[in-house]
């Protein structure tokens, strides 16, 4: 009885409204927009982030979604380790603005680490309640209470958490300093649970974005301009009216068809007679450096300035053998498989968009302002589609369905084509750094500049403009948004002197956005290749030397343990070793990644054919130190993902243009590594379960085109200052052209 | 508006089309509500959309309908096996974890399949020989490798 009176005094005292709400449970049930009752949504509250049915089912409510990277398996792990539940008990609903928090942007490998630890709190939160509430039930004093499977006991008694609090909210202040379990307990965390996913995957029972359907859909598809800055100037509808059932529609420069079947759309989108005006708004491609070096700096953005008493500059100025050094790094896709694609429905005055957007939250903001909206009355509602390694087209394709939607007054459903895809996927910016440092008498690091040129970010906004807004004249933030690609351009080695400063530009070729690892990948590129021109020059081993100037343990242990996984002998570069035609040689690289948190040390073997000019990585080796792992082999295979992707933009992958449009709109103009290319990998993954959880799905990236780099210096020496280091580039740099 | 028969995953199936040279991927996906063949490009680059046409590895994107009679038996991912009861092929990929987003890994399956139909036990070599022209962008290449190599040695 008195246990009774305290939980009401408990929860009138935390001045929540308890509420009974249906759970929407199942994902499929979300949806198929099933009525939300009111869940709280604020990060504040344990219950935006878990519920507990009468059955002792968990459902977990994550902003984080997962972009095919497993994080799903991951994070239901860390709950259900947090809450003692079995594993199979948990399940997700991620990224629907109606029912999860706002996590932020899945992005900046941040899902675990940000994402995770706040579901790990909410879930310890949770527990300690549910044992609190136990005790008082049972009569058990807490101390003597053990909670297994859902289930707590003590003194001979029991209770589940389903009996506790099944079906209700917990109405609960997440609290960000609760103690979370002793690592040493851990029964699912460390594990390498098998990811949830793939069996459906692998047999057709996975519903992708582009599989989605609503009841009463039409099919759309965009006709974008065939230059950038076209105008519409005529349509002639009459094209396309010996296909049944074709809506075109035209909103100043966006033109769409909508049909009742995708293929009818797809004949539609690809027969409609369309004038539009001339537009030559590109650079010349050839002259792309010309260009980023004459674009306006409208920001000297210093990422780190130590020493340099005498000044800025001033530093190269002083005695010394120098060195410069200029890297450049292509305009990349993302290069999702599977094209952008969005369903948009407009209902009784509110929107409801499905796509697979990582930032759903963010998209509502933009959706609404397109159409002049309250936030509130626009649900956007993640559905997994292909990997987007970034912001790429997803979002646009949102924006595309719901003015088709809008237009035809029915649910609409965008499928982007390849050329759309290829053509109109915001793109990876083109980064141009020089480099410059002076070695003293002693052949020690007296000085390091470097100035990295890069597009501006909009001051605290990330928001990467919908192409179909813009095209159709609708309201949209005039943002230029890269993401934080300024990160690791400040370096990890303790010179006297250093100087590191991003020229954020005022504008850039195309629509930037962030590719994975974005600006991490490029500035960790021209810092680890150029640390290696200074170690060859003081005729040093390249991880000798940069242990040198490194004043950090883990640091340290992971470069020792990446001698021992390569078998790296200490020499320095360049050995050019020959066989025949063959050049062979290895580089290594190393990060810590944005300074502050996962470490990355890399070794490439690398071979290259002196005829052909052909770059081949037979062998790579990696040791990550992310903290702790909570799923191992799901770290692994976002390593895989990372040094396999990241070789393929290293070695091929480059956007071409005229002066009007991307060239490169399909896979056999823009080409990206295939199996026979693809090396033999090493892992050494260093474990460290005390202590917290640092992101995988980025930083092992930005060590892979130095390393293949300082590799193919290792073999030739030549350097490679531009990325892709493609057979005609190689070719002209050994001089076999 | 014509009626086209085609052998779908061992079932006769009527379905109305307006193109009789509307390629297959959409019959598969559209009119049937498949899901494993998937759209990945049109242009028969990707191998997303691989089925087989009489044990044959096709790309749907660019198989017309009009090149196919009712008799041609057409398999999809589904056809192969179920989470249940899964094909060979598509238990080696669950105990390898060989998919990460997943997208192309239908027609990683379906190209791998076929080429173990007659390649009884091939080199790791010749597996990423005939997978060559199948793109996977998440980087799941190793495991793919070592799914079909399982997939080989369980036959």
């Amino acid at each position: 009885m008195n246990m009774q009176i305290s939980r009401r005094k408990l929860l009138k005292g935390t001045g929540a409204l308890v509420v009974t709400f249906s759970l929407a449970g199942k994902a499929g049930e979300a949806l198929a927009q099933a009525p939300a009752a009111a869940k709280p949504v604020a990060l504040t509250e344990v219950d935006s982030f878990l519920a507990i049915d009468k059955a002792g089912k968990v459902t977990v409510y994550s902003g984080k979604v997962d972009l095919g990277t497993g994080v799903r398996t991951a994070l239901a792990q860390m709950a259900a380790e947090e809450l003692d539940v079995p594993f199979n008990q948990v399940s997700l609903i991620t990224g629907d603005t109606q029912l999860t928090p706002d996590q932020g942007t899945t992005w900046g490998s941040l899902s675990v680490q940000v994402g995770g630890m706040q579901i790990r709190n909410a879930a310890a939160t949770a527990r300690n309640a549910l044992m609190d509430e136990a005790a008082r039930k049972l009569g058990v004093k807490r101390e003597e209470l053990t909670v297994s499977d859902g289930t707590i006991s003590g003194g001979g008694k029991k209770i589940t958490y389903a009996q506790l609090v099944g079906g209700r909210s917990l109405s609960l202040k997440v609290d960000d300093k609760v103690k979370t379990k002793d690592p040493a307990s851990f029964k699912i965390v460390g594990k390498s649970v098998a990811r949830v996913d793939i069996p459906d995957k692998v047999t057709g029972k996975f519903t992708y974005m582009q599989d989605f359907r609503v009841a009463g859909m039409m099919h759309g598809r965009v006709i974008r301009p065939p230059a950038f800055g076209a105008k519409l100037e005529s349509v002639d509808e009459s094209s396309v009216k010996n296909i049944p059932g074709v809506r075109v529609v035209k909103e100043n420069n966006f033109l769409g068809v909508v049909a009742s079947s995708e293929w009818n759309a797809v004949r539609a989108a690809r027969q409609l007679k369309a004038q539009w005006s001339k537009s030559e708004t590109l650079p010349d491609q050839a002259k792309l450096w010309e260009h980023v070096r004459n674009t306006k700096v409208v920001q000297d953005q210093v990422t780190s300035n130590v020493g340099n008493t005498a000044g800025a500059g001033m530093a190269l100025a002083s005695a010394g053998k120098k060195l410069e050094a200029t890297y450049d790094f292509a305009i990349n896709l993302h290069g999702s498989i599977g094209p952008s694609c969005s369903v948009a429905e407009f209902k009784d005055g509110k929107l409801t968009s499905w796509s697979a957007s990582q930032a759903t939250h963010t998209l509502r903001k933009q959706l609404a302002q397109m159409f002049s909206m309250p936030p509130e009355d626009v649900r956007c509602i993640y559905v997994e589609g292909a990997g987007c390694y970034g912001r790429n087209g997803h979002e646009d394709a949102a924006g595309d369905a719901a003015i088709l939607a809008k237009a035809v007054g029915k649910p609409v459903r965008v499928q982007w084509s390849r050329a759309d895809e290829h053509g109109w996927e915001p793109k990876g910016p083109p980064t141009l750094i020089d480099m410059r440092a002076t070695l003293d008498d002693g052949n020690n690091v007296a000085a390091w500049e470097g100035d990295f040129y890069m597009p501006q970010q909009t001051a605290g906004s990330f928001l990467v403009p919908l192409t179909g807004a813009v095209l159709a004249g609708m309201p949209q933030k005039d943002d230029i948004a890269p993401g934080n690609v300024f990160q690791n351009s400040a370096i990890q080695y303790k010179f006297p002197n250093i100087r590191t400063v991003c020229k954020r530009l005022e504008n850039t070729v195309f629509r930037p956005s962030w590719i994975r690892t974005p600006g991490r990948m490029q500035n960790t590129y021209a810092n680890e290749c150029f640390m290696d021109e200074l170690a060859a020059e003081a005729k040093s081993d390249p991880i000798a030397f940069r242990r040198k100037y490194l004043d950090d343990k883990r640091g340290h242990e992971l470069l020792e343990r990446l001698v021992k996984l390569s078998n790296w002998e200490a020499r320095p570069a360049a050995q050019m070793k020959q066989t025949g035609n063959i050049l062979k040689g290895r580089g290594m690289s190393y990060v810590k990644y944005e300074l502050v948190r996962t470490y990355v040390g890399a070794v490439a073997d690398v071979e290259i054919d002196r005829t052909t000019g052909k770059v081949s990585v037979p062998r790579f080796y990696l040791a990550h130190d992310c903290g702790q792992m909570i799923n191992p082999e799901g770290v692994k295979l976002q390593l895989d993902g990372n040094i396999i992707q990241t070789l393929s933009r290293t070695l091929i992958e480059e956007v071409k243009w005229d002066r009007s449009m991307v060239t490169t709109l399909d896979w056999a103009s823009y080409p990206i590594i295939t199996f026979p290319d693809v090396p033999q990998i090493a892992y050494d993954l260093i474990d460290r379960p005390n202590e917290r959880p640092w992101g995988a799905g980025e930083p092992a990236a930005a060590v892979v085109p130095s390393a293949v780099a300082n590799a193919i210096f290792d073999a030739t020496g030549v350097r490679m200052r531009s990325v892709p280091f493609t057979p005609e580039k190689v070719k002209a740099a050994l001089g076999t052209a | 508006m014509a009626k086209k028969q085609l052998t779908v995953n061992g079932k006769r199936v009527t379905i109305d089309i307006d193109d009789p040279d509307m390629p297959l991927l959409y019959a598969l996906r559209d009119n049937l509500a498949l899901h494993g063949p998937r759209f990945g490009c049109g242009l028969a680059q990707c191998g997303s959309c691989t089925v087989h046409v009489d044990g044959k590895s096709v790309r749907s994107c660019v198989t017309p309908l009009s090149s196919l009679n009712a008799n041609q038996k057409v398999v999809t991912l589904e056809g192969l096996g179920t989470p249940n009861k899964p094909h060979p092929v598509q238990q080696a990929f669950i105990d390898e974890q060989a998919a990460q987003c997943g997208y192309c890994i239908n027609g990683m399956i379906m190209e791998s399949a076929a080429f173990l139909a007659n390649n009884k036990k091939p080199s790791d070599a010749q597996i990423r020989q005939a997978l060559a022209n199948n793109l996977c962008r998440c980087g799941t290449h190793d495991r793919i490798v070592k799914a079909v190599k399982r997939a080989s040695s369980m036959a």
